[in-house]
């Protein structure tokens, strides 16, 4: 058990159990994601023809804030319990709980994603002109994104003063040209115009920011 | 070394009076903008100042990562901030440049979208620099702007793309530029970096004092007598 994908699997599975069993986090991001929406549908009227242009931007800035909601928990436990301190002291890599910690979010996000879908088809009276397929796409590399930068500043932001405002302080800036490319791909295929530009700079931005992550998650979980 | 600063501090500021004096007196004036073109000569410098500081918060943010150095880590720490007042400067005097030629205030196009990303993201690591409370702050400062030096061509490539697929405002701009003013504005860049370079030496000194200091009281704390430190 003590390779790195064994660690990763047992640090996953731990979370996704806690989860399964209280439901704090997907409640939360549940609920929160429903009110963006209702919101949001007062400061635009969300008719049809109108809608496919906005909608792109309204799902993502809707999953944005919920999936900032699950980042900012996903630490919390460990903090309170001393967790990470014997993590530390332990001779499990660093980059396994990583991993666990951006997969466990990953899933979260995924399956608040899947939920609200049916809903914005149904408040936005949304039907992709474009490949539908291609939408599953964007979201799960703008969610895997978002994530794992995610998770990273929500360990950076762990000693800091106001924590909870800290991660998206942090985050939203270093997300724009990813949040820009999933907007703009979502938007594209529900207007049926094409997407690869961004859908190819997402995955590079995934490639070269989990890279970067890996490298430097040792430092951060040492530098607490 | 104590003496070399007041002596650069005087031929900076005579360098910048003479900047002052070409691009408001010896410049031409420009035919189609007038005099209000005269913003050019600081608004330029000063993104170039800007970018070039940033670079080195890079440089010194990965050397502190490699080298664990506290030199390299205070000059990440002073360049980000010296940075990003050229910057702002760039955002406040594009906007005032741009209402009498352009009609606007704000466009959200590549180069001022683009500009104002870069404006954030310093920004939220000197947010980071402030709030933290970890004895390790100058790693995790570190780390930040490795990502966030890293995201800043992925910003400029997706605006690049996004602004030129849609109609834009049309702007003057590009093209040659008159050899005179192209003198003028590099002396200009020159007297804006000798003064960031003077300010960032200036708040080096300043924040390895306080560090110093800090150090002092920590070591004062530890070896008093138990009972007697205030």
């Amino acid at each position: 058990m003590t390779a790195p994908t064994g660690i990763t699997r047992v640090s996953l599975l731990k979370d996704l159990r806690l989860e399964w069993r209280s439901k704090d986090a997907i409640n939360s991001m549940l609920f929160f994601s429903l009110l963006v929406v209702v919101v949001f549908s007062f400061s635009f009227d969300p008719t049809a023809e109108e809608s496919r242009q906005i909608a792109g931007g309204l799902i993502w800035v809707a999953f944005l804030f919920a999936a900032v909601v699950a980042l900012n928990q996903t630490w919390a436990r460990e903090l309170r319990n001393q967790v990470l301190d014997a993590y530390r002291v332990s001779p499990a890599p660093a980059n396994s709980l990583f991993v666990a910690k951006v997969l466990g979010n990953f899933i979260f996000v995924s399956v608040l994603e899947a939920l609200m879908t049916p809903l914005f088809i149904v408040f936005y009276r949304l039907r992709a002109l474009g490949p539908a397929w291609q939408l599953l796409l964007v979201a799960v590399v703008g969610t895997w994104a978002l994530v794992v930068n995610g998770t990273f500043f929500a360990a950076m932001s762990l000693r800091t003063r106001s924590r909870e405002i800290m991660l998206p302080l942090l985050l939203f800036p270093i997300s724009i040209p990813a949040l820009l490319a999933m907007v703009q791909s979502t938007t594209a295929i529900l207007n049926g115009e094409g997407a690869r530009f961004w859908i190819v700079l997402l995955v590079t931005y995934d490639l070269v920011f989990t890279t970067v992550c890996l490298l430097l998650f040792e430092t951060v979980l040492n530098a607490e | 070394m104590k003496r070399v600063f007041p002596i650069l501090g005087v031929l900076t500021a005579i360098l910048l009076s003479y900047a002052l004096y070409m691009a408001l007196v010896v410049a031409p004036t420009e035919r189609t903008m007038g005099s209000v073109q005269r913003i050019f000569y600081y608004h330029v410098p000063s993104a170039w100042t800007a970018f070039i500081l940033f670079f080195i918060n890079f440089g010194a943010s990965v050397f502190y990562l490699i080298k664990r150095n506290p030199a390299a880590d205070i000059v990440a720490l002073v360049t980000a901030e010296v940075g990003v007042v050229f910057c702002t400067v760039v955002l406040v005097t594009g906007p005032i440049w741009a209402r009498p030629v352009w009609g606007i205030w704000w466009t959200w196009d590549m180069r001022l979208t683009s500009t104002l990303v870069l404006w954030l993201i310093y920004v939220s690591y000197l947010f980071l620099r402030r709030f933290s409370s970890s004895g390790e702050t100058p790693l995790l400062a570190a780390s930040l702007a490795v990502l966030g030096a890293l995201c800043v061509p992925f910003v400029y490539f997706s605006i690049w793309f996004f602004r030129t697929q849609h109609p834009q405002p049309v702007m003057g701009g590009g093209g040659s530029i008159d050899p005179r003013m192209l003198h003028v504005l590099l002396i200009n860049w020159l007297a804006f970096s000798c003064f960031a370079f003077l300010v960032c030496w200036s708040r080096y000194r300043l924040e390895k004092l306080q560090r110093d200091v800090d150090h002092a009281h920590a070591v004062e704390s530890l070896l008093a007598p138990r009972g007697s430190v205030r």
